[in-house]
């Protein structure tokens, strides 16, 4: 049973391994094949094709991070609810009312962005 | 693979799981070969075209012609770029997108991990990649970069939540996040998951298009506003690592659909069940990656705020009726 589990992950480690040779190893076969030939005009930042005005790293729109807020709030419930899930048959109805509750709780803050007009984009 | 996976571990038992993670890694490289060339003549096809047909025998080596030019393509990094950040982005994307595959099962013989929270780890790892594109986007210091990689972020958390969500249902209906235990469930059930989680399958399969990011929910990209987005500075096989991960994601997604809700290698009808379970396997996954073609080829694109505004507006509060009516029905009957 230990070797099973074991050998489960041990899978998962090849995969990850793998996932990463393969990049790495046609770039660098890659840099055998390629020409090599960098020149300041190559080398500047695509914009239309005109000269780039100004830098990209600026304060962006505060709306985006806003929303990755409320990603976390529910990203967070789930973790909750997966286990929920799985264990439900043993739980039974006491736990479906814990969780309708939790889940209202987390609701309510949905309906207070939504007044908010956070969900709102312009 | 079972009786391989119950053996202690040795030089035999660990080259075999070596050797077929290289088998898998080969199929996929195939299928995303054939994937791109098939979506190219689907669309021609739907537009009164023939799509590619020069390169070999009607076209047939048409992306091997493209990876080939892309590997000879010169490395061009922007000289305002962040070096470190803009050499590891294309790692960071596709590394995942490989990874999660380590835990499909394709028929109850032909599979590799079978992790007891298979379901979830799906889901984990497969949320890393928008790191990558994020990462990329910034690292390039490239306006349409930063616009495409600020809106691809935001449009994978959004939908990521009603995606998860949408698959409690079936979690609830089976008791286990091991994909194997949800395929025989739905074999003792003697129904796919599609039927008695019907709102649940439309959820997930909105959503997973928006994680796919393929038509309509595509901004992300949006050649024609963009410029690829994330994409825009990368070349040569910098650029073919994202679209390769972006191709395997197609292929990782078909699966779980195919497994969660159409039943795996399951036949639809008894009497067919002479048919060996692969067969049905790679049919209903085919399907699934004709569907994505279809609909590219069908559909307009949405507009970014109409885009969040279907994920919290309606998907996440549907997912969340669809968890309580699903745990009610259990409850009741």
């Amino acid at each position: 049973m230990a070797d099973l589990y074991s050998n489960n992950y041990l899978i998962v480690a090849i995969f990850f391994i793998l996932g990463l040779a393969l990049p790495i190893g046609a770039l660098t076969a890659g840099r055998f094949l390629r020409p090599n030939n960098p020149i300041a005009e190559k080398r500047t930042t695509y914009e239309s094709g005109m000269e780039p005005i100004g830098g990209s790293w600026v304060q962006f729109n505060v709306k985006y991070y806003i929303y990755a807020l409320l990603f976390v709030v529910f990203d967070v419930e789930t973790i909750f609810l997966y286990p929920w899930a799985v264990a439900y048959d043993q739980l039974g109805l006491f736990a479906l009312v814990e969780m309708l509750i939790f889940v209202t709780l987390l609701v309510i803050g949905l309906i207070y962005a939504w007044k908010k007009k956070v969900l709102e984009w312009d | 693979m079972s009786q391989f996976l119950a053996q202690p571990l040795g030089w035999g038992t660990g080259l075999i799981f070596a050797l077929s993670a290289v088998v898998l890694l080969g199929v996929v490289l195939g299928f995303v070969t054939y994937a791109i060339y098939f979506e190219r003549k689907v669309v021609g096809w739907v537009q009164f075209r023939h799509g590619p047909t020069r390169t070999g025998p009607l076209g047939l080596l048409q992306t091997v012609a493209d990876v080939l030019k892309l590997l000879l393509k010169e490395d061009i990094i922007p000289a305002l770029a962040d070096k470190p950040l803009f050499v590891l982005a294309p790692l960071i994307a596709f590394v995942p997108s490989f990874a999660v595959l380590a835990t499909l099962p394709f028929t109850e013989s032909i599979h590799f991990a079978d992790l007891g929270i298979g379901l979830l780890y799906y889901i984990a790892v497969s949320g890393i990649t928008t790191l990558g594109s994020l990462c990329g986007a910034w690292a390039a210091n490239n306006k349409y970069s930063i616009i495409g990689g600020m809106r691809a972020a935001a449009q994978m958390i959004s939908y990521e939540i009603p995606l998860i969500m949408s698959l409690v249902g079936v979690i609830l209906m089976t008791g286990s996040l091991n994909l194997i235990d949800i395929v025989n469930k739905q074999a003792e059930m003697g129904m796919w998951f599609f039927i008695p989680q019907i709102l649940g399958f439309g959820i997930f399969i909105i959503a997973s298009l928006a994680e796919l990011s393929r038509t309509p929910f595509d901004i992300v990209e949006a050649e024609s506003e963009l410029v690829a987005g994330h994409m825009t500075e990368y070349s040569g096989f910098r650029y073919a690592f994202f679209m390769l991960a972006e191709y395997v994601y197609v292929f990782g997604m078909a699966s779980i659909t195919t497994l969660v809700f159409l039943g795996g290698w399951l036949p639809p009808f008894e009497f067919l069940g002479f048919i060996p379970g692969i067969v049905w396997f790679i049919l209903k996954f085919s399907f699934m990656v004709f569907f994505y073609m279809w609909l590219r080829a069908t559909f307009p694109r949405m507009r970014a705020d109409q885009l969040m505004q279907l994920g919290w507006k309606v998907l996440l509060p549907l997912s969340l009726v669809n968890i309580f009516v699903t745990a009610l029905l259990k409850e009741l009957l």
